[in-house]
C-alpha cells in the first residue's frame, strides 16, 4: 500500500513537505494505525500520537485522505490509495501528524465543562430520573478529539473567539443537565456574535465526528433556549 | 496564541434571529410576488404600475427591502468579522457598509413612493 505522509520537524526542516512511503501488506481488517506501527518500524523518525488504539481516547485523530479522522478505528481497506495523511488542519503543528491543541482545550475549559451546583452534596449521588438521563446521550461521548473542531472554517478563522463545535456540544451537555445550577451564566457565556453564533451550520462537524455525535444538533437546542429565554 | 480575549458583545442572539425573521419576510415578499406575476391576465407596464400604486403593495416592498438591508448588514458584518483583522479598518467597512444601506432605505421610500 502506499502512503504520503506530511512530515515536518521545525528543528531541522524550514518547510513541511509530504513523503511517500510503501507497505507490502495486505489491506485486510487492519486499521489505519496499524499501518502507521509499521511505518514507524520503517522509519522511527516520523510521529505520531496514539494510546488506546480502539477510538476511546482520541489521540491519532488527523486528516486521512481529506477528511478528519481517528487513525485507530479507520479501516485500511476503506482508503483510496496512495492514503494522504496530514495533521489535523487549523492548529499549529508541533512535528509530523502532531498538532498543538492548546487552543482546543482552551476553548474546552472556557465554557466550565463541570456540574455547577450549589447545594450541600447529599449523602450518596445526585440523582436524576431515566427521562432526565436520557437527554444526556449523545452529549457526554465525546472524547474531545478534536476533529470536529477542527474541520470547522469559523474555528480555522477565529479560534481565539469561536468555541467549536466540540466545546459547544460540552457545553450543551452541561446545560442540558438537570443537576447543574448555572444554566443562565452558561447562556450569558455563549450570547455573544462569537463564541457560539460563529456556527453557520455547515455540518462538517457531524459530517467528520468518529462518535457519530451531532454537535450541530446541540447548537440548535442551546440557540433554541436563549430564544425562549428571550421572549 | 491569545491568552487574553475580550468577548461577551451580547448582541449575537439578537442579530442571528433577525436575519432568521428577516429571511422569512423575504420569502413571504417574492412568493406573493411571483404569485402576482404569474396571475396575472395582461402582464406590462400598465399592470406593473398599477400594482404598485396600491399602498399595501408599497409597504410590503419596503418591508422586503428593509428586511433584506438588515439581512445584508448581518451577513457582511460576518464576513469582515472572520477576514478584517484591524479594528480600526473594520470599523470604517462597518461604518461605510451602514451608511450605503441607510442611503438605499432612503432611496427605497423614493423609489416606491415616487412612482
Amino acid at each position: 500500500m502506499r502512503f504520503q505522509i506530511y512530515r515536518y520537524n521545525p528543528d531541522t526542516d524550514s518547510a513541511p513537505y509530504m513523503r511517500d512511503y510503501e507497505l507490502k501488506i495486505e489491506a485486510g481488517d487492519m486499521m489505519l494505525l496499524d499501518a502507521l506501527v509499521l511505518l514507524k518500524q520503517q522509519d522511527d523518525s516520523l510521529s505520531l500520537r496514539k494510546s488506546c488504539r480502539e477510538g476511546v481516547c482520541g489521540s491519532d485523530a488527523m486528516n486521512i485522505n481529506g477528511r478528519n479522522g481517528l487513525a485507530c478505528i479507520t479501516p485500511l481497506s476503506s482508503l483510496q490509495q496512495p492514503v494522504v495523511l496530514r495533521p489535523l488542519p487549523g492548529l499549529p503543528v508541533i512535528r509530523d501528524l502532531i498538532v498543538d491543541m492548546t487552543q482546543f482545550f482552551k476553548q474546552y475549559h472556557s465554557i466550565k465543562p463541570y456540574l455547577i451546583n450549589n447545594d450541600p452534596p447529599p449523602e450518596t449521588e445526585r440523582l436524576q430520573s431515566p427521562e432526565q438521563r436520557e437527554h444526556l446521550n449523545g452529549l457526554y461521548e465525546c472524547i474531545l478529539c478534536g476533529c470536529c473542531t477542527t474541520a470547522c472554517p469559523s474555528f480555522w478563522w477565529n479560534p481565539d473567539k469561536f468555541v467549536g463545535p466540540a466545546g459547544l456540544l460540552q457545553a450543551y451537555r452541561f446545560i442540558a443537565d438537570t443537576r447543574d445550577q448555572a444554566t443562565a451564566e452558561r447562556l450569558d457565556d455563549l450570547e455573544d456574535p462569537y463564541r457560539l453564533f460563529r456556527c453557520h451550520t455547515i455540518m462538517n462537524c457531524v459530517d467528520v465526528c468518529p462518535k457519530e455525535l451531532n454537535p450541530t444538533e446541540a447548537i440548535g437546542n442551546i440557540k433554541d433556549m436563549m430564544v425562549k429565554r428571550m421572549v | 496564541m491569545v491568552n487574553r480575549v475580550v468577548i461577551g458583545a451580547h448582541y449575537g442572539l439578537r442579530d442571528w434571529l433577525v436575519q432568521r425573521i428577516s429571511a422569512v419576510v423575504m420569502v413571504g415578499y417574492v412568493l406573493a410576488l411571483s404569485a402576482q406575476l404569474l396571475l396575472q391576465d395582461h402582464p406590462g407596464y400598465d399592470a406593473w404600475t398599477e400594482l404598485f400604486s396600491s399602498q399595501w403593495m408599497r409597504t410590503f416592498s419596503l418591508l422586503f427591502l428593509l428586511a433584506l438591508f438588515y439581512h445584508a448588514w448581518i451577513g457582511i458584518r460576518d464576513i469582515v468579522m472572520d477576514y478584517v483583522k484591524p479594528a480600526s479598518v473594520r470599523l470604517v467597512i462597518h461604518t461605510l457598509v451602514i451608511l450605503a444601506l441607510m442611503i438605499y432605505s432612503i432611496w427605497s421610500v423614493e423609489i416606491l413612493w415616487g412612482m
